[in-house]
């Protein structure tokens, strides 16, 4: 049997820290970065990383390209007289480099702390209780987010609904009966505007067979949806002469028109 | 008080105690204490502890909890009792962890380098943007915030009055529990890491000090920006 042989990549927090890792394997110093090395180093590197995600990739790569240009500017000719640290050009770089591995640093230490539920543990704190008035709040709560929202609306929803009882009629409709409403209206009408299509007091059933009616009848060329400007008002115009050639249309091209439209109802308008 | 203590008959039985409570022997205060921290679980702070105990005053307080803590280490007991958080605590000791961890069957808190790294940057910058931290980690941040949000160890303080009004974060109380410290100045400057010259450069504030000083006395050493 044999032993698999694992190949461990390093895995790297982001372009920083690679560059990091680079500067130390080099044994070099942060305010002395041979850059043309560490360049070609780190585009190898880049290279070699399998399978980097777009968005890893993209830090990746711009920092490939301020490594580049760095590059491109330590070959031009610097005036002897002009001496200012800020004027290497990897200075910025430099100060970067600095300030995330003191942060890296002090990450490092809080990992090493005894940290409570895994190297440490007291004991579970709710019997205290809430601070009394006057005393210091403590910040038990956090603000909400979305998701937070969100549960809290399912809950509100879900309160919402009644239970379901078997003898509540429930009032059907068809979307063959709301192709014939959204018609009648422009029995009268050149154009009727989308949201007047649906009555503030429609159910929710008869909002979506309205809206699925309309799509059907859109479909069928009846119907034509405009819409003057981005988020205006859609307005709603019939695409043949009448209403009744629409209703014609709609029977002899619409799956709707025979067993949908129950009980002669389809038929009434002709 | 012991009127009080006389009238108050609902609890009939507990008269006594009470009255001896209101006369603490000073050498029962170790023990009393220990009562105390132990029925409390979290952190107490000072003040707390002064008003329960109803008499002693707080430098015998803070002396009877000063001899607490040594009794704990010198006869290398099961607890120890640590500041944390604006308060004290008994906690188990680090060396007793893993028949602790296997007592309680749970997988401890997974603290990733990208969380540990933005915490570091936030406890010391706070309160900060993600803008901010994304600037020094060089990565963007937004899914190991939402964590860190999500552990409560960080939290929104506010808006920056900034184009674009950009979430403000500030770690919190649950995050000096979680690393056990007594408040946000015990980190370590970031003067002592690294070279000075480059704080200075890079504008980086020490870690806030709490104007009450560095002795908790529960009122909850909180990062400043608490209001913000």
């Amino acid at each position: 049997m044999t032993v698999p042989c694992t190949v461990r990549l390093p895995i790297f927090e982001g372009p920083l820290d690679l560059l990091l890792h680079l500067i130390k394997r080099n044994e070099v110093q942060v305010s002395d970065i041979p850059i043309a090395t560490i360049t070609d180093q780190y585009l190898a590197t880049l290279e070699e990383l399998p399978e980097l995600n777009l968005d890893g990739a993209g830090e990746y790569l711009v920092m490939a390209a301020t490594l580049v240009y760095i590059k491109s500017r330590m070959l031009l000719p610097v005036p002897e007289e002009e001496d200012e640290p800020e004027d290497d050009p990897r200075h910025e770089l430099m100060q970067q480099l600095l300030e995330y591995q003191r942060y890296r640093d002090v990450a490092v230490g809080l990992g090493e702390r005894a940290v409570l539920d895994r190297d440490v543990f007291a004991r579970d704190p709710e019997r205290l209780g809430p601070p009394r008035p006057g005393e210091p709040a403590e910040p038990a709560v956090r603000d909400a987010s979305l998701g937070d929202l969100l549960d809290a609306l399912r809950g509100v929803l879900r309160r919402l609904r009644p239970p379901p009882v078997h003898e509540v009629p429930r009032e059907e409709i068809s979307i063959g009966q709301a192709v014939e409403r959204v018609l009648a209206r422009f029995a009268d009408a050149e154009a009727v505007e989308f949201a007047a299509l649906f009555a503030p007091e429609a159910t929710r059933a008869e909002v979506i067979a309205t809206f699925l009616a309309l799509l059907e009848l859109i479909r069928l060329r009846v119907l034509r949806a405009q819409q003057a400007e981005r988020f205006g008002a859609i307005m709603l115009t019939l695409a043949v002469a009448t209403v009744a050639e629409a209703a014609g249309r709609v029977h002899d091209l619409g799956r709707w028109s025979g067993e949908e439209g129950q009980h002669g109802d389809g038929d009434r308008d002709r | 008080m012991e009127t009080e203590t006389a009238i108050d008959s609902e609890y009939p039985n507990s008269n006594g105690h009470d009255q001896a409570a209101a006369q603490v022997e000073l050498g029962r205060l170790p023990a009393l204490i220990e009562s105390l921290l132990f029925a409390a679980g979290a952190p107490v702070g000072m003040s707390r502890l002064v008003e329960a105990l109803d008499g002693p005053e707080r430098r015998e307080v803070a002396a009877a909890l000063k001899a607490l803590t040594e009794s704990y280490e010198r006869d290398g007991r099961g607890l120890r009792l640590v500041q944390v958080a604006g308060g004290y605590q008994l906690r188990t000791p680090h060396e007793h962890a893993p028949w602790v961890r296997r007592l309680l069957r749970e997988r401890p808190p997974r603290l990733s380098r990208p969380m540990l790294e933005t915490l570091a940057i936030v406890a010391y910058r706070q309160p900060c943007t993600r803008a901010e931290i994304e600037a020094v980690r060089g990565v963007e941040a937004d899914a190991v915030l939402s964590t860190l949000l999500d552990r409560r160890l960080v939290r929104i303080v506010g808006r920056k009055d900034t184009p674009g009004r950009p979430l403000l974060y500030g770690t919190t109380r649950e995050f000096l529990e979680v690393f056990g410290l007594p408040d946000l100045s015990a980190l370590p400057t970031l003067r002592e890491l690294g070279e000075a010259e480059i704080v200075d450069a890079a504008g980086v504030r020490p870690p806030a000090v709490n104007g009450e000083g560095t002795e908790p006395d529960g009122t909850g050493a909180e990062p400043p920006g608490d209001t913000g």
